[in-house]
């Protein structure tokens, strides 16, 4: 049999890990009754865990998992109840698990004190009186007074196990993870050596292991083979209590070598201790680890259909290089309409394309229910959280850089937003606070709305804050959108007292700095009494917009479309001055400010008149503005190019694009130019 | 063409011998070290940003990056000329970024011995040198060296943002 290199499965077996991890902390959190089905699944993924872990050679994390199990087993069985303590041990060595599972990622040691203290805690809730005490006769080894000291397991796999995908020598080293095991070969079924079929399990083995775990623990590791072997397994008594382990049998004690000789018993011989290949593995490990963020797990339905554009991407290539051997005149119109051909699949194998990078952001709201119950029961707020959307897919890049906004959002709607149940209570509200995060798709973004139906912003607090930190004047009069963008000013936290939740002086410009980064705006609309929402606003993908090219003064800039709300021109008498400077028209029911592009980059020989020119109405931010321009030249879509790779970010610019001739024009930021504009315009 | 790391950091030191492109420049000549040049090419026109330093002349399309052009004449304060036929734009890569700059006209590639390099003598506030790392003679010909991670050094830049601000301020 051919020795596979594990390591290739590490990365497969570190995702699904983590899956899985997730996959029980959802379960654990919505653990409140006696859900068997719930119970189950966390029970699978912590058993899968630890049979990956065993598999891979990742003993630490398997013993972990195991004793997680355990106690997950006893309440599978109904032996102990779900309570919120042991609901919160085990989500506590979720954390430690995922932690080991970093560690070992990293071909770092798994354990930690860290996980050690969780594992005591996993111990001692195991050892502890369980709930429901109904120690049926037999199986409750552990605590019943005749206690068993260890077990005696006889296993003799069928001769098609290997072909089945199972190797004895990993469940006997899941068995070593229990405890001190003793292992000895049965050969009778060996035959002659030209006999020897290298595919058939022809060993059997008589276990001995000398640890006081339960029966339901050893028949588990066995759990995905029982019909492929003959199993019996026998608790070895003990009169006295002395657990007399690794004494017993100290010259059978062999490291587990022989099961692997045992399917190729003729090179028995030849295999040397397991030990020394474990330090190559771990180095495999650590030359992975760098690759790990670049990995992407990518349903089929996207894969077949890019191979289906690329097929007829190859069609209309061949079509067109037929076209171009033998072309006449005649033949131009079939020219065009193979050209359009070429561009309608450049268009689709763009979309593909993209669309492989495309996530759920699901993958990032799985995190909020567990923080939402931390918070929840640290802050003594009733929180209930409502999902909505988290189908909905957004640019890998985009959702791992959001995940942190997010979860300062929704700290911050727990902390500042809801309110105790008493003061709930005394406002006429439910004691129990909701909290909602949507994502939904809206023309050409991501909208990702954050809400609470909390007391809303506190009005005066917020100017008073201002005011205190010299942000805006006493006495100033501002509308509740200017208020509102207050707490988006560096350094700005109304949090009379700084807990550990908020409060640290990091607040909402940095979660507004780093939305900005991703191309992305976020507003708050909030109502005294009713709540306060965020929503935060993202391109679908960092790397292609859609754009309308404007002119101005011989340049021409890229316009998002998603921005564009229409585009109009102005008859004399439309303009209107407002004060001294600043020139507004009306624009169905409001009056919007018109912002000279030419002024505010600086372009010569630009229509400086608003009747000359045309006027974009674009939104950015939740604010409309009228950009002058002096033409517009038409859609395209715009390959986006940062400008920071090699120089830096420019204010009122997202990023620069190559026009179809190879020059550069600059890709306009609405939200950007607006407050460029209202700095000029406020000073 | 290499990617890696590029040796014109370790070239910073005061003794930096190896091969240099030599260039001319409002008739002196100056030197970059020849590993960090990727590119020689003509002028051609940029796209020129906005809320930048007027040493910085816009960007140019480098094969898909956008990267950005000075010209070298305003970066020193030297008089503006004409472009002409010899005006190329040498592109230059510190560390990962590329930038390019705009210069009368190539001449030469030197080799230059490590112990050749003169420290540059102090020219008072006239002349800044900090752009330049050393001094060195080719025949009777003086070239000076220049530290193309100076060149780009971005405090300045910075202070124009903050000039720009106080512009926006003022403006209205």
């Amino acid at each position: 049999m051919a020795t596979i290199d594990l390591a290739q499965f590490h990365q497969t077996f570190f995702d699904e890990s983590f899956e899985g991890l997730d996959a029980m902390e959802a379960g654990l959190l919505g653990l409140d009754g006696a859900d068997a089905d719930l119970v189950n699944t966390i029970f699978r993924a912590a058993h899968s865990i630890k049979g990956g872990a065993g598999t891979f050679g990742f003993p630490e994390v398997a013993a972990f998992t195991h004793v997680a199990e355990e106690l997950l087993d006893d309440l599978r069985s109904g032996k102990r109840e779900a309570t919120p303590q042991l609901a919160d041990v085990l989500l506590r060595a979720v954390d430690a698990l995922r932690g080991m599972l970093t560690r070992a990622r990293h071909g770092e040691p798994a354990r930690d004190a860290e996980s050690d203290a969780v594992l005591d805690d996993l111990r001692s809730q195991l050892t502890g009186a369980p709930s429901a005490p109904q120690p049926s006769a037999g199986t409750e080894v552990a605590l019943a007074p005749p206690a068993a000291t260890g077990w005696d397991v006889v296993f003799r796999p069928h001769p098609q196990l290997l072909r089945t995908g199972n190797d004895p020598l990993r469940l006997l080293r899941e068995l070593e993870a229990l405890g001190p095991l003793t292992v000895e070969p049965e050969i009778e079924r060996l035959p002659a050596l030209q006999a020897l079929d290298p595919e058939s399990c022809v060993l059997g083995w008589r276990l001995r292991l000398d640890a006081p775990v339960s029966r339901a623990a050893v028949t588990a590791v066995f759990e995905w083979i029982e019909d492929d072997c003959e199993l019996a397994v026998e608790p070895i008594m003990s009169c006295s209590n002395e657990p007399e382990t690794a004494a017993a049998s100290p010259v059978q004690q062999i490291a587990l070598v022989p099961p692997r000789a045992a399917m190729a018993p003729a090179a028995a011989a030849a295999s040397g201790p397991l030990a020394p290949a474990a330090p190559t593995r771990a180095r495999v490990v650590a030359g992975r680890g760098d690759a790990e963020a670049g990995s992407i797990r990518v349903g089929t339905d996207k894969i077949d259909q890019l191979i289906n554009t690329v097929g007829e991407l190859v069609i209309t290539q061949s079509m067109l290089s037929q076209l171009g051997e033998r072309f006449e005149p005649a033949l131009l119109e079939a020219l065009r309409a193979g050209l359009v051909q070429l561009e309608r699949n450049t268009r689709e194998l763009q979309e593909s394309v993209m669309r492989i990078r495309m996530l759920p952001i699901g993958t990032v709201f799985h995190r909020f229910p567990r923080l939402v119950h931390d918070l929840g029961g640290k802050l003594g707020k009733q929180v209930r959280l409502d999902l909505h959307g988290a189908d909905t897919e957004l640019d890998k890049t985009v959702l791992e850089k959001i995940g942190d906004p997010l979860v300062h959002l929704v700290r911050n709607a727990i902390d500042h937003g809801l309110e105790s149940p008493e003061r709930r209570r005394a406002a006429g509200k439910p004691e129990v606070g909701t909290l909602r995060l949507n994502a939904f798709h809206r023309g050409g973004s991501i909208v990702i709305e954050i809400a609470d139906d909390g007391a809303g912003l506190d009005r005066d607090a917020i100017v008073r804050k201002a005011v205190e930190r010299g942000l805006i004047a006493d006495g100033s009069s501002l509308d509740d959108a200017a208020v509102a963008e207050l707490i988006f000013q560096p350094g700005f936290s109304t949090a009379a007292v700084t807990t550990d939740v908020s409060g640290r002086g990091v607040g909402m410009d940095v979660v507004r700095r780093n939305v900005i980064a991703l191309n992305g705006h976020v507003g708050v609309r909030s109502r005294p009494g009713e709540g306060t929402t965020f929503t935060i606003t993202l391109p679908l993908t960092l790397a292609i917009i859609d754009g309308l090219t404007a002119l101005v003064g011989g340049e021409s800039y890229i316009v998002p479309l998603v921005a564009i709300v229409e585009s109009l021109q102005l008859k004399p008498g439309q303009v209107n001055r407002v004060g001294s400077g600043g020139e507004v028209f009306r624009f169905r029911d409001s009056w919007l400010p018109i912002v000279r592009l030419h002024a505010l980059f600086g372009c010569a020989d630009a229509i400086t008149e608003p009747i000359e020119g045309i006027v974009v109405v674009a939104e950015g931010d939740g604010r409309r503005v009228g950009l002058l321009v002096d033409a517009l030249a038409g859609q395209q879509q715009a390959v986006i190019k940062s400008l920071d790779a090699h120089y830096r970010r420019i204010e009122g610019v997202s990023g620069a694009t190559i026009l179809g001739d190879g020059s550069v024009a600059l890709i306009v930021d609405v939200p950007g130019l607006a407050r460029l504009a209202q700095r000029r315009a406020a000073a | 063409m290499s990617d890696s790391p590029l040796p014109i950091a370790a070239a910073g030191s005061p003794a930096a011998g190896g091969q240099y492109l030599s260039f001319r420049l409002a008739d002196e000549e100056y030197g970059l070290d020849i590993l960090g040049v990727r590119e020689i090419r003509g002028w051609q026109r940029v796209t020129r940003i906005p809320r930048s330093p007027p040493f910085v002349l816009g960007v140019l399309n480098l094969r898909g990056a956008v990267v950005p052009v000075m010209d070298l004449r305003l970066r020193f304060g030297l008089p503006q000329v004409e472009y002409t036929v010899t005006t190329v734009t040498i592109v230059v890569a510190v560390e990962d970024r590329l930038f390019g700059v705009v210069v009368d006209a190539v001449s030469d590639v030197l080799d230059v011995a490590g112990d050749a390099v003169r420290p540059a003598p102090d020219f008072g506030a006239a002349v800044d040198t900090a752009y330049i790392k050393g001094l060195t003679s080719q025949g009777e010909r003086m070239v000076m060296l220049l530290d193309a991670a100076r060149l780009l050094a971005t405090d300045e830049w910075a202070a124009t943002e903050a000039a720009l601000i106080a512009v926006d301020a003022e403006a209205a």
